[in-house]
């Protein structure tokens, strides 16, 4: 297996006297999907944000590619290629989909909005993640469907050259089909190569979608296993803190 | 074109297909500038049938000099609407400018230059004043610039002295709305116009043809540029009509001299309008605009310095409204204790009239001033019928809640988002 990008140990978190991270490791795979499930308050939104440079750890160590890390800042994950689709997908409405791929990252040629290149590399972007569903790249995010935004945030991604891409919910709020179009999309963010961390609460999807699946409990990291090695009650064993107390004990 | 592209760009196809899709749009409500357009028809139709005096040539050219202030005001107000905020100060604020450059050059006439420009630095302050309140300390901008409603009007009466009234004795600013430009400048401006739409366009084109796209058929621009010259030569045209003629003194008698030629004013607004448009649609900055308009939390994420933005957009709104102050006290020739009081609440009817939303980041520029021809002929067509004042404010706000309305209705039946 390729060496992991993402490395966290001994990664701890209070705010103030509630410890929300006791120690979590964490081992994250380019190319594959590794899904961060947990029951509400375990931690993964607080294990996310201090990837994603929101909220820094208080200990622990980060190795990214490798390389022990500080992420301590939005900007430090971003320049390391750390991207983070939050569930309310931070997008623009009032504007289009090129227009929100590259929103603050705008290209100037000829001191003007470089609108042809950027309109060819969304073009290219949303095409590597085979993406046919929307009619227009110019067409306004008004008025796409929650999938089809899922998945215009999902392709800015890739158009900032990210490596690891953390989605947070991705399937929440949308029907059947527009969740299967998600997932196909996740995977093929994987095959491109990139590190893929999804929280989810719908074991279904995960299963369906993810190469490893690690599981946190209260604060710490229960779990990490191969979903080919896995099953749905083992997962919900850990999750509800039935399977991995026991072991600890 | 050396490849089919996975996906459309809205470029695709022949003009038909060009044309057919534009109409499936206005059908799925995006109407863009018809609301206006139609408004501007209909007044024009209206009043020519009411008023045997509208559509000569005198009362045309009026009112395309009548519109600048209010065209100028507008476009100073679409920067702050499209972020979702409000400048009702934006009228006393260029009074107060203003009572400052009569003022100042009372004193000191020769150095009215220097006066003019002391004016623009104070529109600069107060925008940036507000700007401050705004984005930094986050105070409404609905009550920031209520405040400075409320405190302008005093400050003008402070500088203008008890009779509350002083004149403009510069000929130069005079000239602006009063005076006329040759015959050839109206054709040569339309000229102008016509070369940087077309040089523009065909550089868009000349760009993406460089990067594989594909581009809209030639035909289209033929029509726009067709579409732009045969309104602009009617516009010169009236305006190079002998205003005078038909009026008390002879054309024979001998102190006649005719009032023809475009007014001096027309290109000061073209310009200003290219240029402002060319900000929001082609810059960086006016990208940002949009964006913290339509979602301040995504642009905030996207690493757009927000705050900048929106003191910027008030320093610019300021500005532009020292702009519209040098109009109208031109116009006017004097300015008084009170002035710009009214008009900044027509600015934001001839926004909405324009199709800009007042929820941030929908609208453009143009069509807002548009919506500012709108109401000027609406005010200019109720002057000339002798209908009384009230009825003229009356019908004034009927235009703005039936324009409001379409565009709703229209908005909902996109499936857009009213609220937000």
């Amino acid at each position: 297996m390729s060496a992991p990008v993402i490395e966290l140990t001994g990664i701890t978190k209070s705010f103030g006297p509630v410890d929300v991270l006791k120690g979590v490791n964490l081992v994250v795979h380019p190319g594959k999907v590794t899904a961060l499930v947990g029951d509400n308050g375990a931690g993964k939104s607080t294990l996310i944000k201090g990837l994603a440079g929101v909220q820094p750890y208080d200990h622990g160590t980060v190795l990214f590619e490798g390389q022990e890390v500080q992420l301590t800042t939005p900007r430090q994950a971003s320049a390391l290629g750390i991207e983070v689709v939050y569930q309310d997908l931070a997008l623009c409405e009032n504007l289009d989909i090129v227009q929100n791929m590259f929103l603050g990252r705008e290209e100037i040629s000829q001191l003007t909005l470089d609108e042809s290149n950027m309109e060819f590399a969304a073009v290219k972007a949303l095409e590597s993640l085979s993406v046919k569903t929307v009619k227009s790249v110019r067409q306004k995010v008004s008025s796409l469907s929650g999938g089809q935004r899922q998945t215009v945030a999902i392709a800015r991604t890739v158009l900032r050259d990210a490596k690891v891409v953390i989605l947070d919910e991705p399937t929440a709020a949308l029907g059947v089909a527009q969740t299967e179009q998600v997932l196909n999309l996740v995977r093929r963010l994987a095959d491109k190569g990139i590190a893929v961390v999804i929280i989810s609460h719908n074991l279904i999807d995960v299963f369906k979608v993810a190469d490893d699946i690690a599981v946190l409990y209260l604060g710490n990291m229960v779990a990490q296993l191969k979903t080919s090695e896995t099953n749905h009650n083992d997962v919900i064993g850990y999750i509800t803190g039935i399977k991995g107390s026991k072991e600890t004990k | 074109m050396s490849e089919k592209l996975a996906l459309n760009t809205g470029h695709e196809g022949s003009t038909r297909d060009q044309l057919a899709s534009y109409f499936s749009r206005l059908k799925s409500g995006d109407m863009g500038p018809l609301p206006a357009v139609g408004a501007a028809i209909l007044l024009m139709v209206l009043f020519s049938l009411l008023s045997n005096v509208f559509l000569t040539p005198i009362n045309l050219t009026n009112l395309l000099v009548q519109s600048a202030t209010l065209i100028m005001l507008t476009s100073a107000l679409v920067f702050v609407i499209l972020l979702a905020e409000i400048d009702l100060s934006a009228g006393v604020t260029f009074g107060t400018g203003m009572a400052i450059f009569v003022k100042l050059n009372q004193s000191s006439p020769n150095t009215w230059i220097l006066n003019l420009l002391l004016a623009f630095v104070f529109g600069v302050a107060v925008g940036w004043f507000m700007g401050f309140f705004v984005a930094k300390i986050g105070v409404p901008s609905f009550v920031i610039s209520l405040a400075l409603y409320l405190a302008f009007p005093g400050v003008m009466l402070i500088i203008l002295g008890e009779g509350g009234i002083l004149t403009l004795q510069v000929p130069e600013v005079m000239a602006i709305m009063n005076g006329t430009m040759p015959l050839w400048a109206g054709w040569l401006l339309l000229a102008i116009c016509l070369g940087v739409t077309a040089a523009m366009s065909l550089w868009d084109r000349s760009r993406r043809l460089k990067a594989n796209l594909p581009v809209r058929p030639l035909t289209l621009l033929a029509m726009k540029l067709g579409g732009i010259a045969v309104i602009g030569a009617v516009i010169v045209q009236i305006c190079n009509i002998d205003r005078r003629q038909g009026g008390l003194l002879n054309t024979s008698s001998p102190g006649y001299h005719p009032i023809q030629g475009m007014p001096i004013v027309v290109p000061f607004v073209v310009v200003i309008l290219f240029i402002c448009t060319f900000m929001l649609d082609r810059t960086r900055y006016g990208r940002h605009l949009y964006a913290v308009g339509g979602n301040p939390e995504a642009a905030r994420r996207a690493g757009i310095k927000v705050a900048k933005i929106r003191m910027t957009a008030f320093i610019i709104c300021s500005t532009l409204a020292m702009i519209a102050g040098v109009f109208n006290v031109s116009r006017i020739g004097n300015v008084e204790s009170g002035a710009g009081k009214s008009i900044v609440l027509e600015g934001v009817a001839a926004a909405v009239v324009g199709g800009v939303s007042l929820f941030g980041g929908r609208g453009r520029l143009a069509y807002a001033a548009l919506g500012a021809f709108v109401i000027s002929t609406i005010d200019n067509g109720l002057g000339l019928l002798g209908v009384p004042a009230g009825l003229n404010f009356i019908i004034t706000g009927s235009v703005l809640l039936v324009a409001a309305t379409i565009d709703a209705l229209a908005r909902k039946r996109a499936g857009g988002s009213l609220v937000r």
